[in-house]
């Protein structure tokens, strides 16, 4: 009796540390296969096609820049929309909302979260983008802007959630402090809660705006898919597109092993290295702000 | 001070020091008779409840940085790493401050352990209920609901179950560490006339929650300041005439 | 002058009460009417032949059953990999790691796979499972892929309800002589169930709508009939829904409101009922 039980304990043991350490393997294994199939992107295609302005695959043209700045334009927007009504939301739940509507809210913006992205996407070709087009007299509804709508929806989940945390662990005392000073609600707000809990809303904008660079299905349906090289705001109205889009809607296509498979493994390696650095940073935060706050405890 | 070879426990030379630099013990050496209530006090911070949980090795679940010295149980030294620490729990049951009832009924709360040891014969178990709640005095107050949650039972009723499911696993050995803390006067008194009772089969060792709660329960007393035995003699002895200066103070209220 | 100024700060607090709440709704009310609009348009869709039928006539007519089915066989099949997995590594990070570089690793490593864009899961699950190790384009390998993306919101949910368990439970438990796995199966395990189901739902829910991971390792555009193994590909809602939205022309609107309503009440149930017990097991924790 004794000795199984502990022979049981044993392998239940191992592998409750093996799974543990199991995030750290797919991290790792992630990376290496991005590489095997990314790396001879660079010996295929010279550094002069790689960065040009033209993504054209058929001819070769595999020029990323139009994709990467597709990116970063659709994500901008993407972050206008969220960051404000991201942070606005959490304010209104953690500091203003009374207990009731506290308990609808989160579980409705956790919803928004769970929304499939291809539901979004398909609601805004099919009710976002014409509206647009007739709204701002575009020749096109599919744009750069479209998307960041869009996007705007899907990264305000991460924002609230994270910025509401951040809210909520900043002490009552704080708060009481401010007031019993004879500052309003709104102004301690302002002027105790919000910078209390700088670091965490800092990192609920990071990794929204990691969110929504990583977005892919929405992106893809409604931005128009023109790798066009954004240059200025003005690009937030025409058609761009993005890397994560590039991916989903060529690799499907692609002979295995080609120049232009390749390529797109390249291009993955690029949006994992960006959410690997969102990641980090956004982490170190946190870690930096915990540290700080058991400094002024303790 | 005389370590008797007869004691049940024999405590040799005992230091320990934890990770986080907190309470810590230093050069302990008692021997704890058997069917007696032996009273571990003096101000917090002392090494009283470090001391008991050295002896049913609950302190492996803590980081600990250094520690020395011997610690015989009917001879055997139970700080040898090749100790069975689960046997040795059972044989030495532990009574925590505030009740923890486990979030279950009051029933399973006796039978966890010895299921956990393997019985599953339900007249035996069925059995311990009965008997330990009785040696535990609660047993007419639960009898009519053992299926219930042990957590809507009061506070001093709450303990009282913990020290049955104590009793369930009919140990040798019984700590109880400010087990009346949290508890009435009335709740106190029960848990204490039921300590009385159990010192004829057990070697029980009390942390009081009070100077007043030692010289009422004390056959033996150990008085303990800043990880140092200060003084061990008689329960009688110690509350009336004291040898060691700072005991005497400690007793009269002059610090702690 | 005293009197004007405490006027206006409080002003100043109605002006900023009332933008900040405009905003919580100009958050909140697409998210209602999303999800009322949808129900709306796609409820008259919605028949035993949509649900039970395969497409035909170029998807343009009839059911999305293979869809359906699609997407269950892959909810079940990440649940199959993810779940044990997740709630193994949260008993390991919650009951066994002390705070050591290696486990700041680990804690960083989850962080990242939370991070990664579905896209790129997709990548590496082409990479892995359907060219490396040869499950071609299957419901195997996009469950395996769907899994690992599900991991870690797992993991994170299941040790936050185990960390939400007593320590004394556990100190008290292995005072009755216990072992440590006894203590977690018989108590810590029991305890946390509620918190843990809640975040396997939450995950498989985003599993369950995610397109771009089972792109390329094991969505089908149109298959004649169920998948019969897991190395079939297989058809999927979210995916047949874009695929009907944007590579179908003259697709009737009807069919993709339909498409679109299923799985979003596919998902929505899902959430629904993780919501639900976690309210219930917040109103009857004892502790």
């Amino acid at each position: 009796m004794e000795k199984s039980l502990n022979w049981r304990e044993f392998v239940v043991t191992r592998a409750i540390k093996a799974s543990g350490y199991s995030a750290i393997v797919f991290v790792l294994l992630i990376f290496v296969f991005l590489m095997r199939e990314g790396l001879p992107a660079l010996s295929e295609v010279d550094a002069g096609n790689l960065f040009s302005l033209r993504w054209y695959p058929i001819e070769d043209l595999f020029g990323i820049l139009p994709l990467i700045t597709g990116s970063l334009i659709v994500t901008f927007g993407a972050a206008l929309i969220a960051v404000p009504f991201g942070i606005g939301t959490a304010i209104y739940i953690s500091e203003i909302a009374p207990r009731w509507m506290r308990e609808i809210l989160k579980p409705l913006v956790e919803l928004l979260g769970g929304l499939p992205s291809v539901v979004l996407g398909f609601l805004g070709i099919l009710i976002v983008s014409p509206n647009l087009r007739i709204l701002l007299d575009l020749p096109t509804g599919l744009t750069a802007f479209t998307g960041s709508l869009l996007l705007g929806g899907i990264a305000v989940p991460t924002v609230v959630s994270v910025a509401e945390d951040a809210l909520d662990s900043v002490p009552r005392a704080y708060r009481e402090g401010a007031w019993a000073l004879g500052a309003t609600k709104w102004q301690t707000i302002w002027r105790v809660t919000l910078p209390a809990a700088k670091s965490g809303v800092l990192t609920a904008i990071m990794l929204g705006v990691g969110r929504a660079i990583g977005e892919t299905m929405t992106v893809m349906m409604v931005t128009g898919n023109a790798p066009v090289l954004a240059t200025s705001l003005g690009s937030l109205f025409s058609p761009v597109r993005t890397m994560t889009a590039t991916i989903a809607a060529e690799m499907g296509e692609v002979a295995n092993g080609s120049v232009h498979y390749h390529t797109l493994f390249l291009i993955g390696i690029i949006l994992f290295l960006i959410s690997l650095t969102v990641n980090v940073i956004a982490s170190s935060v946190v870690f930096r702000a915990k540290k700080r706050a058991e400094r002024i405890l303790s | 001070m005389v370590v008797i070879m007869t004691d049940k426990i024999i405590i040799e030379n005992l230091s320990l020091q934890y990770s986080d630099g907190a309470e810590s013990l230093r050069g302990i050496s008692m021997g704890i008779p058997q069917n007696a209530v032996t009273v571990l006090f003096g101000p917090a911070g002392g090494g009283k409840s470090t001391l008991l949980r050295c002896l049913n090795r609950l302190n492996d679940l803590t980081d600990i940085k250094t520690s020395s010295g011997r610690i015989l149980i009917d001879g055997e030294n139970i700080l040898d790493p090749k100790t069975d620490v689960i046997a040795l729990r059972r044989k030495v049951g532990m009574v925590f401050a505030r009740p923890v009832p486990l979030p279950m009924s009051i029933r399973e709360n006796i039978t966890y352990g010895l299921e956990l040891a393997g019985e599953k014969n339900r007249i035996k178990l069925d059995e311990a209920v009965e008997r330990s709640l009785k040696l535990a005095a609660i047993w007419d107050e639960v009898k009519d609901r053992l299926n219930d949650p042990a957590v809507a039972l009061s506070g001093g009723q709450q303990q009282r179950v913990c020290l049955a499911r104590v009793l369930a696993l009919q140990p040798e050995i019984i700590l109880l560490d400010e087990p009346t803390s949290g508890l009435d006067p009335i709740s106190t008194g029960k848990v204490e006339a039921a300590l009385q009772e159990l010192k004829k089969n057990y070697t029980i060792i009390l942390v009081p929650h009070s100077i007043q709660q030692a010289a009422r329960t004390a056959d033996h007393a150990a008085f303990f300041l800043q990880g140092e035995l200060i003084e061990y003699d008689e329960g009688k002895t110690m509350f009336t005439t004291p040898k060691q200066k700072k005991t005497e103070d400690y007793i009269m209220g002059r610090f702690g | 002058m005293m009197k004007l100024f405490a006027r206006n700060r409080h002003a100043v607090q109605r002006i900023g009460y009332t933008l900040i709440t405009l905003m919580a709704v100009a958050t909140v009310i697409p998210i209602v009417g999303t999800v009322i609009f949808i129900l709306f348009q796609g409820g008259s869709a919605i028949s035993w032949e949509f649900l039970t039928g395969f497409p035909y006539d170029g998807m343009r007519s009839g059911g999305i059953l293979p869809a359906i089915i699609g997407t269950l066989y892959l909810t079940i099949g990440t649940a199959i990999f993810s779940v044990p997995l997740g709630i193994a590594a949260a008993i390991y990070l919650s009951e066994y790691a002390k705070d050591t570089p290696l486990t700041r690793i680990i804690r960083l490593a989850i962080i990242n796979l939370a991070g990664i864009p579905s896209v790129v899961y997709g990548l590496f699950g082409l990479g892995l499972f359907v060219l490396f190790l040869q499950f071609g384009t299957s419901i195997l390998a996009a469950s395996l892929t769907l899994s690992i993306m599900t991991l870690p919101v797992i993991i994170s949910t299941a040790e936050e309800a185990l960390r939400s368990v007593p320590q004394s439970f556990r100190t008290v438990s292995i005072s009755l002589g216990a072992t440590r796995w006894q203590t977690i199966r018989r108590i810590v395990l029991k305890e946390a169930l509620p918190g843990i189901l809640t975040g396997v739902i939450l995950g498989l829910e985003r599993a369950a709508g995610e397109t771009a991971p089972i792109l390329f390792t094991g969505a089908a555009f149109f298959l004649p009939q169920l998948p019969q193994t897991p190395f079939d590909a297989t058809m999927a809602l979210p995916y047949h829904l874009f695929v009907i939205s944007t590579q179908v022309p003259e697709m009737p609107i009807q069919i993709q409101y339909g498409t679109a309503l299923v799985l979003l009440v596919f998902v929505l149930t899902m959430n629904v009922i993780a919501t639900i017990i976690r309210s219930r097991a917040r109103a009857k924790r004892q502790w």
